[in-house]
């Protein structure tokens, strides 16, 4: 019955965000950036849905702090992965849209250069996961480094306002100019995004506990 | 958690431990001076291979040389931050010390002093010799830059001191050090970037350059009071 949740929840993610792609797809040229701008529909969800993600692996992180309850642990890096998988994906389709408004792949930006913070402090998470292999340690470890990382999103994030920034300013807020019946699609492809998050987040969450109970049928067998 | 089943201590007690802990690391470093002599020799290092790195006559020199000093003292402070909880576990000290009628929070102070005052010591010979070797007037805003040094080197000492204790017992832990401190320390680093270059051409700190200062205060006290609070779990688990 769950897993008929899941998978539907993710084949109705996939089915929107496809459908979804074709309606943008026919959606006319912006002005002044061209067909390279529609690349906002598919950027701006997938940092909202890595900023979830992450969110979530905090919460998760302090819970397994609290109660020591290892499901919390398994949460927080299935959270966190696919956190890693969104700040990825963001990455990639931010700089393809760099290399054809800007010319350039990557430029030292202060919104870039956070965004890439990111994602080295949270591949810091998984590779110190790697390196502890005492399971008690390891999620202990793993939640203090995770809850230090989310300390440092924000006071990266205000550095922007300090900064000079060449990214580009939200369209959407204050004296934004994304058109109304566009925003529609956008919101689609928001919550999609997000779903098809939660998707991949509750399989990996399966497969940790899996995981844990196979090292411990294990240890049961190496004991005899 | 733990430590409130252990006895009350009395009222100043902690200022003296924590005395204690700084006083016996200082001692034991500076008998065996293994984690500053090689500290101050990678400085030295580093300091040469940056004249490789680009043309050390040249005036930019001046403009970029906050970010390489402080490239060069995170480096070379990680070589002091990595040998803080390492040199406990031989013969089991560390499980003395956590064992030890002392908070946890006590304990990381006592270190978190001690490796500040190290890097510091490292820090304040390595500018002198930068300034000779690139030509770089260190010395004419010297009260403000040591403040700028003293804040900047707290956050890397802070943040140092309870990965430090995080990664003693892990394996490649000479890698993941420094993997996982340089990006949470990143925000301090540019603060201390800035202020420095700006320091060592001789402008006051002042407008824009503020908030750099504001950012490195909040940064030493946003992680200060996160690592005392989950410093027990990181020692006892």
């Amino acid at each position: 019955m769950r897993d008929n949740i899941v998978y539907g929840l993710g084949i109705a993610a996939a089915a929107v965000l496809a459908w979804n792609t074709y309606a943008i797809a026919g959606l006319p040229d912006e002005v002044n950036q061209g067909a390279v701008f529609k690349i906002i529909f598919f950027h701006v969800p997938m940092w909202a849905a890595a900023g979830v993600a992450v969110s979530v692996a905090l919460i998760a992180s302090a819970l397994f702090l609290i109660t020591r309850n290892f499901a919390f642990d398994a949460a927080a890096v299935a959270s966190t992965e696919v956190g890693v998988c969104f700040l990825s994906a963001g990455l990639a389709t931010g700089s393809i849209w760099g290399r054809q408004i800007w010319g350039i792949w990557w430029t030292w930006d202060a919104r870039l250069t956070s965004a890439l913070l990111c994602w080295i402090l949270y591949a810091g998470y998984l590779m110190l996961r790697r390196a502890v292999e005492e399971p008690t340690q390891r999620a202990t470890f793993a939640a203090i480094f995770n809850i230090f990382a989310f300390l440092d999103v924000p006071i990266v994030f205000f550095s922007i306002k300090w900064w000079r920034t060449q990214h580009p300013q939200p369209v959407f807020w204050g004296n934004g100019s994304f058109p109304k019946d566009w925003t529609q699609h956008f919101l689609y492809n928001m919550a999609a995004m997000v779903a098809l998050g939660v998707v991949m987040t509750v399989l990996r969450f399966r497969q940790e506990e899996v995981q844990r109970e196979i090292d411990a049928v294990r240890r049961t067998v190496h004991a005899f | 958690m733990k430590s409130a089943e252990r006895a009350p201590a009395p009222k100043g007690a902690a200022a003296f431990q924590i005395l204690t802990i700084a006083l016996k690391d200082l001692r034991s470093e500076l008998r065996t001076k293994e984690a500053i002599n090689a500290s101050l020799a990678f400085a030295l290092v580093i300091l040469l291979m940056f004249s490789f790195a680009f043309d050390p006559e040249a005036d930019t020199t001046r403009e970029i040389s906050g970010g390489l000093l402080w490239i060069v003292f995170a480096f070379a402070g990680t070589l002091i931050l990595n040998r803080s909880f390492a040199r406990e576990v031989p013969n089991d000290c560390l499980d003395g010390l956590i064992a030890a009628p002392v908070p946890g929070w006590v304990l990381f102070l006592g270190k978190a002093l001690a490796n500040f005052a190290l890097v510091m010591a490292v820090e304040l010979v390595a500018l002198p010799i930068f300034g000779i070797f690139y030509n770089v007037r260190w010395a004419q805003q010297f009260g403000e830059l040591l403040g700028v040094l003293a804040l900047a080197t707290w956050g890397m000492t802070v943040i140092g001191t309870i990965f430090s204790a995080l990664t003693v017992n892990i394996r490649l832990r000479e890698v993941m050090l420094p993997m996982l401190t340089y990006p949470i320390l990143v925000p301090a680093l540019i603060g201390a970037m800035r202020l420095t270059a700006v320091l060592v051409m001789g402008k006051p700190i002042g407008g824009d350059d503020g908030v750099w200062l504001r950012l490195l205060v909040g940064f030493d006290a946003i992680y200060t009071a996160a690592s005392l609070v989950l410093v027990e779990t990181v020692l006892v688990g």
